[in-house]
This record gives structure tokens, sequence and C-alpha cells, in this order.
């Protein structure tokens, strides 16, 4: 198995630049996902992992040698698509050898490799079936069968569960992290899914633009987004941002929002008179009738366990995530207090995250 | 506005029971929602009112006139796919004005302009209207694909999981816009998905059905609190509802009872299980961001909970488990009340 690194790696298609100047480790063994919208760069990235593209500028490392100019099939890399092709005269053990085959590897030996790790993803049963009676799922099992059964040192996945409906991609989410904990392979696999991202990866690269706005653990992510970019792509609904002027200073405890005093963790960071965007998740708002920061009840959406309340303050409307066992009217007035440790706040301006001093070990749940 | 009427209807293809015997009203004003797997008839139910069907027995109405005979382009019902199919060539004015321009219609040209413009401005669509359709965005394309149903002010809107090609922020955003622009019409709809959060968060009623046979019908409310055997109860929540067989569970259950079913606010952790408490194994935690899954396992049962993304429980940790209120349902999976 192996470490990939990538070095100041730079795409730029004519006039559009796709990449810029990235710079990412992805561990050995690690479950690696890069996350953003359509067009931030993550599948270029991944391709040029591959060797489907080559950078304009820039070095990949697999496991400490430089293969940035090497083809694709010298980089001993798996690379699974978001369509699936399977040959579909064929049975699924076929499917499942037919790259072994085209190495030339003995017979008997294919045919070890392919019922091993057929056993693996738990379709041992359905090895002389043809692929074109099986359902989605096992489909989708069996392509991944002909990624693995090489062994290669690394797998690419592009958006692999994109095509599956909801209920099925978090099936097949907790399938590819089990498969991953068992086979231990360095996993690179490019989503627009924060769900997908967060319930795999060991770390998630951010990105934006063909830049990497923010590289951590998922926690990490989610609890220390480093801009409002971030802030807004995790989590559902996404992070209110309640757009204020103010300057603070290093050491500041609290933030003032039209006269009324709200306690933020202890800043690091100082900011001269400018707008600010004080950052809460919907999950981390409570109603009490104490709170200095009073809104109007917009509307609510029932979810079963929990209720999204749009409320609207002088700062822009807010959702909070509550208990659907709690009465809300449309129309009343309510306050909103927030878990203190839990908020961000931003530089309107430039969508960066000021620095805090707590850190992340300091929260308890 | 017109209530959308279906008794007694079935369907087969060949030997496939698609449908089986479908009493369903939506009233009008309403917003219903049709949930359900693949297969489970969602589909041909909509085929069947837009006319695009015919059904094999059973009658279909459409404010109060029988529509079962009728050819799809009488029945005044306006469809919207999965996919959405514009002229990829023309404005997106042009797309737009495309139904109100059929012969059949004949409605003036500055009606046409007007008409255009109000559901180009309800859809947030109106600075693009000079557009070409293909120098759009896909949530843009949708948008213009469900306008297109809007401006013929028909008795019923029909929508096949309009926004299932969607990506996951765009969705969010057009169903709270669909949810208001319905309201703000009183447009009668009849809407399919198998997304459980579309049907939770913008219908009036929600249908579920199984196999071609319509399960429960009720508000979500009633579907999630209520739900009449076990496999309505998996249709809703995140996580799913949790079925546990009686034995494995200290819990005070009516007679009859063969299955258990805890939602996670059922479910109730004590730190320090005493006897006679159900202990649970914590396995694992997995972080969805907005939600922490805690994963246990009870006896040979796997559960899952809801928790705080920053609670300390390790691999192998004993919980206790308490039960309030679940729900119990017996060997068939029929809700078993009482006790």
């Amino acid at each position: 198995m192996a470490e990939i690194r990538i070095e100041e790696l730079h795409k730029a298609f004519g006039d559009f630049t796709a990449v810029k100047r990235s710079n990412l480790t992805v561990g050995n063994g690690e479950f690696f996902a890069m996350l953003g919208p359509s067009g931030c760069g993550k599948t270029t990235t991944l391709r040029m992992i591959a060797g489907l593209e080559l950078p304009t500028s820039g070095r990949i490392l697999l496991d400490g040698e430089d293969v940035t100019f090497r083809r694709a099939r010298e980089r001993d890399i798996a690379f699974v698509f978001q369509l699936f092709a399977l040959y579909p005269h064929m049975t699924v053990r076929q499917n499942i050898a037919f790259p072994l085959k085209c190495q030339g590897m003995a017979a008997a030996e294919q045919r070890r490799r392919a019922a091993d790790t057929a056993r693996l993803l738990q379709i041992d049963h359905l090895l002389d079936q043809s692929v074109s009676r099986l359902s989605g799922g096992d489909r989708q099992r069996v392509a991944l069968g002909r990624a693995i059964v090489r062994e290669p040192k690394a797998f690419l996945m592009d958006e692999p569960l994109g095509a599956l409906d909801a209920e099925f991609r978090h099936l097949m989410c907790q399938e590819l992290r089990a498969l991953h904990d068992r086979v231990g392979a360095t996993t690179v696999y490019v989503t627009h899914d924060q769900l997908e991202a967060m319930a795999m990866a060991d770390k998630i690269a951010v990105m934006n633009q063909g830049l990497v706005e923010q590289y951590g653990t998922p926690q990490d992510i989610y609890d220390r987004p480093a801009s409002m970019f971030v802030a807004d792509f995790i989590g559902s609904p996404p992070m209110n941002f309640l757009r204020f002027n103010g300057a603070v200073a290093p050491g500041a405890t609290s933030v003032r929002l039209n006269g009324c005093a709200l306690a933020v963790p202890v800043l690091d960071e100082a900011r001269a008179e400018s707008e600010l965007a004080l950052g809460v998740r919907p999950e981390h708002i409570e109603f009490s009738d104490a709170a200095a920061l009073r809104g109007r009840v917009f509307g609510s959406e029932y979810l079963g366990t929990t209720q999204i309340v749009t409320v609207e303050t002088n700062h822009g409307r807010v959702k909070a995530r509550v208990p659907s066992d709690l009465a809300v009217r449309t129309g009343e007035t309510v306050g909103l207090s927030f878990r203190t440790p839990r908020l961000s706040l931003f530089d309107a301006a430039s969508g960066r995250a000021l620095r805090m001093r707590a850190a992340a070990g300091a929260f308890n749940g | 506005m017109a209530e959308i009427r279906a008794h007694g209807v079935s369907k087969s293809f060949g030997p496939i029971a698609a449908l089986q015997d479908l009493d369903l009203t939506v009233e009008d004003g309403s917003f219903v929602v049709l949930l359900g797997p693949t297969g489970a008839g969602k589909t041909t139910t909509l085929r069947l009112i837009a006319g695009l069907e015919q059904p094999d027995r059973g009658t279909v109405s459409i404010g109060g006139q029988d529509a079962t005979a009728l050819p799809p382009a009488a029945r005044d019902v306006a469809f919207v796919f999965q996919q959405y199919s514009l002229y990829p060539h023309w404005t997106v004015f042009d797309n737009l004005a495309f139904p109100l321009r059929s012969p059949a219609r004949r409605v003036p040209e500055d009606a046409i302009r007007r008409r255009v413009q109000e559901v180009a401005e309800l859809l947030h669509i109106a600075p693009k209207l000079q557009n070409k359709a293909t120098r759009l965005s896909g949530g843009e394309m949708q948008r213009v694909a469900i306008g297109r149903a809007l401006v013929r002010q028909p008795s019923a809107y029909l929508m096949d999981e309009p926004l299932s090609s969607l990506d996951a922020k765009l969705r969010a955003e057009l169903r709270l816009e669909l949810k208001r622009i319905q309201q703000d019409l009183g447009a009668t709809m009849l809407y399919v998905t198998h997304d459980q959060i579309e049907a939770m968060t913008m219908a009036t009623h929600i249908g579920v059905l199984k196999e071609g046979r319509l399960v429960q019908f009720g508000t979500p409310r009633q579907i999630y609190e209520n739900p009449v055997d076990s496999y309505v109860a998996t249709r809703l929540g995140t996580p799913r509802i949790n079925l546990l067989p009686v034995d494995a569970v200290h819990v005070r259950a009516p007679s009859g009872t063969a299955m258990v079913g805890a939602r996670t606010e059922h479910i109730k952790l004590i730190e320090r299980p005493v006897n006679g408490t159900t202990v649970g194994l914590v396995q694992r935690l997995e972080h969805l961001g907005d939600q922490s899954h805690l994963h246990m396992q009870v006896a040979d049962n796997k559960i899952v909970i809801l928790v705080d993304g920053h609670s300390p429980l390790k691999q192998g940790d004993p919980l206790g488990i308490e039960l309030v209120q679940p729900l119990f349902f017996d060997a068939d999976g029929r809700r078993v009340k009482g006790g």
C-alpha cells in the first residue's frame, strides 16, 4: 500500500485554471475524501493522480517515487468510476477476474483471487451468475471487486455512489468503509455529497474553485470551518451567518449584535471595525425566553425526531434544529440561545474564520 | 384547482401487478406525496392519473368528472418528469411560453408575456428569460421545467421525482421553493419520491405504497408517529427505526408483540446500568456532520441512535438502554397497541 503526495500541483485548461498549486498528503492506508461542488477541481486532481491527465506544473509522488509523467497503467492504481461498466455477457467471476486475465495470470490463480475478492465483498454466492441479472447494489460490488482483485497500491474513486438513491447510498457508504477497514488500502474518494465524505473519510479536503479551502478530519471541518464556504457546504441545513459590524481584539469573549452581547469562544485575533459574521449551526441553537437575541418564527419543517424552525431576526433568517415535540407557532416571538463553544466568527469580506483559543479537545459533549 | 380521486384502480403489466385496488383522494389544494421504494407503484399511479396508462379496473376522476377514458391532453393536468427536457436552442422565455402557444389554446401574445413573466418571478429566473436553455445551471433548468408546468394553470400538478437529479444543496433550496409556490397558488399537487425528507417537509399528506398497495395515508406526523406496520415505520426517520425481537429487551409489551420498534427518541441511554436494564455494547460512532450515529450491539441485534458528536464513548463500553413509549409490532409486522 502507499502514500500519495501532491506538491504544488497546478492544472490549466486554456485560460481556465482547474487546480491551483495544491499540496496534499494522503497517508498510507488512509481513506481520503475530496469534497466540493461541481467545477471545484476535485475530479481533475483525481485524474492527475491516476495519470489520466497531465499537470501543467507540480509533482505527484506515489510512495516517495515521482510518478508525475508515468502512464496510467504504470502507476499500480485502480480507478472506480461513477458509472460502473461491466461486461454484460460475462459472469460475476469472469468480470472480477478480467483484469488478472489481461495481466496473463495463470487460470487457477485467477480463480482463487476472484473467489477471495467475492468473499470479501460478500457476493461469493453470485460468482457464476450473469451480471445482467444482478441488482444495482450487487453490480456496484462487482465493479468494486474488479478494482480490488488487482491488489493495487491505491484506489481512486470518482463519485462511485452518485447514481444510487439516498437510502441505498448510506448503506453502501457503510459497506465501503467496512471494506476499507478490511483491505486497508489507501483510498482517494471524490464526492460532492458531504454525508458520504463525513460517513467514510479519515481526512477530508474541501475544495472550491481549484483551491483546497480546508484539510482535516471530518469532525474538525464540521466544528471549526476555516471559511464561510466550508461552513456553508457542510451540514444540512448549513451554518447560519448573523452579519454585524464590530471590532474584536485577542482575548475577547463576546461580540455585540445590535446592542445585545453574545458570548463567543476566546478570540485569538484582532479585527478593526468591519463586517463580521457570527456562525452558528442549526443544531446548536435552543429557544430560551431569557435570551437577548429575539426573532419571529417564520415557519417550521417537520423531520420526525427533529424539526427545522426558521426564525426572522434583525440579522437575517436563522434556522434552528429543535426537538419535534416542542410546540412552535408561526408568528410567535422566540429568544435564541447559542452553545457558545460551538460558535464560529468570520471576517465577512474575506470569508476567513477568525482564530479562537479554545482547542478542539477542550470541548465536552 | 381540483380534487383528484382514484377509486378501486388496478393495473398489471403482464404477470406483474403494479397497482392493486388503489383508493386515493388528493383534496383540492393539498400536497400529497407518494412514498415508496422502486417498484412500489408510485410512478404507475401518477401515469394512470395523467392518462399515460389505462387502468385494468377502477376509475380516475379529476375535479369531480370521470376522467378514466379521457386522453392525457383532455385531462388538464401538468406533468413534471425527473429528467427535464427543454428545447436547448430556445430561450428560457420561449421554453416557458411553449405550452401556451399550443394551437389548441390560442392565448394572445401579450397574455403569454404577462404569464411567463409572473411564473419566472415566482421561480426566481426572471433575469434569465433571454438566456438560451443550455446556458443555465442544472437547478435553473429544472426550475424552467417546473415553470413550464406552472404557466398553464391546470387543475393539478403531477411531479415524478423532479428534484432527484439535482445535488443536495439545490435540492434543499428547491424543496422550500416548491412548497412555497404550491401554497401561494393553492395548487393541488401529487408528487412522487423515494426521498423521505422531501416527503416530510413538503407534504400535507403522505401515501405510503408497498408492492402496489397503499398501506397508509396520513399527515407526515401521523405516518411518523403512528405507523400501521413495521414497513411504514421504516420508511420515515433517520436513523431508521430500530426493530428488536421483544425478548431481547426489558420492556412491558402488550400481548401478541413480536418486535419492538424503537426510534432514537424512544431510547434513553443510561451510563451506569443496574440489574434489569437492557445492556448494549458500543460498536462505533459514525460522524455525519450535523448528526452522529452511535452503533450498538444489543444481544444479537444492532441498533443505531442519534448522539452528540463529541460524546466520549469508546468501542466496547456498556450502556443501559431504557425504552420510552416505543412501538410494538406482531409477528406479521402489524402494529400492536395498548399495554
